[in-house]
């Protein structure tokens, strides 16, 4: 009998770099149509290094594996009611918007990257992106199957996919990823590789898995460290991205740093959300989210773009207008009192939550944020629970509600404008600005949620018909407080809490 | 280069031009250190709308649930249009004293400090 097993250097070279061809009837431009338009520069496509070395039949038997003991472990969630073994009923919130807000996000990189594999003239490259396709293929539907268990107990959970599409605050990261993809395949990478799933995916990972830890949700702990070793691919493939455009050519370097300083920005505007979900929303507190910005980006990301330094990269721009000290107390304030318009239920904190943000947020919490809920307990006491009438003005770049407050000043809302072609666009910060002064055209296009419901394009006429009708939320179950409200009803029958 | 496209010459569709709003015209309006309102608000009015009407209707639906809202003076409340200093005409349509479509109007009143006297 012949020898038929390969070594595992011959199987990598045939099952990768070996199912590239030589165009001999066609332009080998044509077949990439779209590779020279961003102005990278590629010169040889065989620098590529892919450390992994992970061939496709290696990572059918492993991942078949993997997801064969997760779905085991769903299994002996459901069998035994452990949606019960949660803090309170204020937890499920974060991991409705989770299914909301992140699991869309997961099934947009498998399309972003399947569309950008194809893109490349390098072999390895190619092969690289269609894992990591699969992969983000396969997160999408763990996290929809762990997360299924609790539609069947919990309100929200009912149509996640069609409200990412449409409902108000869920375009900000939906906008992300659509910028994201309708870039040019190399942005893309800086921009979903490197930027978010290098620099800043640890901020959204490690803080969500240890939470749902801290809280009792062991179906989103597994389905976590099930992607973790995933994850740690992609990192990989984050910063080989950036190594091999910036080792392959000179002109590459200021195109890399113009993404690198965008896309920094774009996360870290979009993570506010994981923010106030750390912050807020977690019954049991893991860290502060200005703690985890501290350890996984200040600390983490110094010492990456020092070894970037020899490359000519510097700190993303505008990394010291990050407003951790601010950004989750403004954002959880925004949905409390938009409570009405959204698919989750928010609360104000507890006492004990609140000596805890002072804690945290020695500087800021008592000063500017715990008057408000003050004067949110006080609206409450009087009956008359405070929701917002009007609609937000929106940024036109992250499309999240202009909230954020100046740098300099957290009692003033910050406030950036400029004039296009005689149209009038306003931003959140000199980031979002900037970013849309690059590419005006593209922005001019922003589906901002605010403008299109008053331009009659999410039913209506009422906010109430857009919500129920549009956005297919059920009134009065899905949105409003916690408090009252028919998962809190349901959770204290089980619990025999009159 | 106002956007990096595979398409030559690529052109965006503005998507908030005012023809779009069927006769009316966007105009935010926010209150400067009053942080119960996170954000300006976005109302969309017919241009003809007099500003009498704007600040007495229509800011009355955003703004007044504030405890201090009954407490302003309108008298000696400053405006801010597009970030210039600006007089507000009560009985003159917002179109003809330059309140145009997506205009941002602020309003101070440094009197009122918000409440416990924390901005909000």
């Amino acid at each position: 009998m012949a020898a038929n097993k390969l070594n595992l250097k011959d199987k990598y070279r045939l099952l990768t770099r070996d199912l590239d061809w030589e165009f001999s009837y066609q332009e080998r431009k044509k077949a990439f149509p779209f590779e020279e338009f961003e102005g990278i520069k590629i010169t040889d496509w065989s620098k590529w290094e892919d450390p992994f070395r992970l061939t496709m039949d290696a990572y059918w038997k492993y991942q078949a594996e993997k997801e064969k003991k997760l779905y085991a472990i769903f299994d002996a969630f459901a069998q035994n009611n452990s949606q019960l073994n949660v803090t309170d009923p204020r937890y499920i919130n974060a991991i409705k918007l989770f299914l909301t807000a992140v699991s869309p996000l997961e099934y947009q990189a498998f399309q972003g990257f399947a569309h950008t594999g194809r893109q490349f003239g390098g072999v390895g490259a190619r092969v690289a992106c269609q894992m990591q396709s699969i992969d983000e293929l396969r997160h999408v539907q763990t996290q929809i199957h762990a997360m299924s268990h609790y539609n069947k107990f919990f309100d929200g959970f009912q149509d996640w996919s069609h409200m990412h599409d449409r409902v108000w605050y869920l375009s900000v990261p939906k906008s992300f990823f659509d910028d994201a993809r309708s870039a040019g395949p190399f942005e893309y990478l800086v921009a979903i590789s490197f930027s978010f799933e290098y620099v800043l995916t640890n901020l959204l990972f490690v803080p969500f898995m240890s939470g749902a830890a801290y809280n009792g949700d062991m179906a989103t702990v597994t389905f976590g460290f099930s992607a973790q070793s995933d994850e740690a691919r992609h990192m990989t493939l984050g910063l080989e991205v950036i190594k091999f455009l910036l080792e392959q050519h000179e002109d590459n370097v200021p195109l890399v740093q113009k993404w690198i300083d965008k896309w920094f920005w774009r996360g870290a505007q979009l993570l506010s959300i994981v923010g106030m979900m750390m912050d807020y929303m977690l019954p049991n507190k893991v860290m502060s989210w200005k703690e985890a910005w501290g350890v996984y980006f200040e600390e983490a990301g110094g010492a990456l773009f020092k070894d970037l330094a020899r490359y000519g990269i510097r700190m993303p721009k505008y990394v010291e207008q990050v407003q951790t000290e601010h950004m989750s107390h403004q954002l959880w304030w925004t949905m409390y009192t938009h409570g009405h318009a959204t698919g989750f239920h928010t609360w104000i904190p507890t006492d004990e939550e609140m000596d805890w943000l002072s804690e945290k947020y020695p500087e800021t919490f008592d000063k500017y944020y715990r008057p408000r809920w003050e004067l949110a307990k006080q609206m409450e006491a009087e009956g008359n629970r405070f929701y917002t009438k009007a609609l937000p003005q929106l940024c036109t770049t992250c499309q999240i509600p202009m909230l954020f407050t100046e740098v300099d000043d957290p009692t003033q809302l910050s406030f950036r404008d400029t004039v296009y072609h005689g149209e009038r666009y306003h931003f959140c910060s000199d980031g979002c600005r900037d970013i849309f002064h690059e590419e005006p055209e593209k922005y001019v296009q922003s589906w901002l949620p605010v403008h299109q419901i008053f331009q009659g394009n999410c039913g209506g006429p009422g906010v109430e018909q857009v919500l129920s009708e549009y956005y297919g939320m059920n009134l009065g179950a899905d949105n409003l407080d916690i408090k009252g409200s028919p998962d809190e009803q349901r959770w204290n029958r089980w619990k025999g809490v009159a | 280069m106002p956007v990096r496209a595979i398409t030559p010459d690529y052109v965006g569709e503005v998507k908030d031009l005012q023809a779009n709003f069927h006769g009316n015209q966007l105009v935010y309006v926010g209150w400067d250190h009053h942080l119960m309102f996170c954000a300006a608000f976005a109302f969309p009015l017919p241009p003809t709308t007099t500003f009498r009407q704007l600040r007495d209707e229509v800011m009355v639906e955003g703004f007044s649930a504030h405890p201090e809202w009954k407490e302003i003076d309108w008298d000696s409340t400053q405006w801010l249009l597009n970030g210039e200093p600006f007089i507000p005409q009560l009985d003159v349509a917002l179109i003809d004293q330059g309140i145009d479509h997506k205009s941002l109007l602020r309003f101070q009143t440094p009197e009122l400090k918000g409440f416990m006297g924390a901005a909000v």
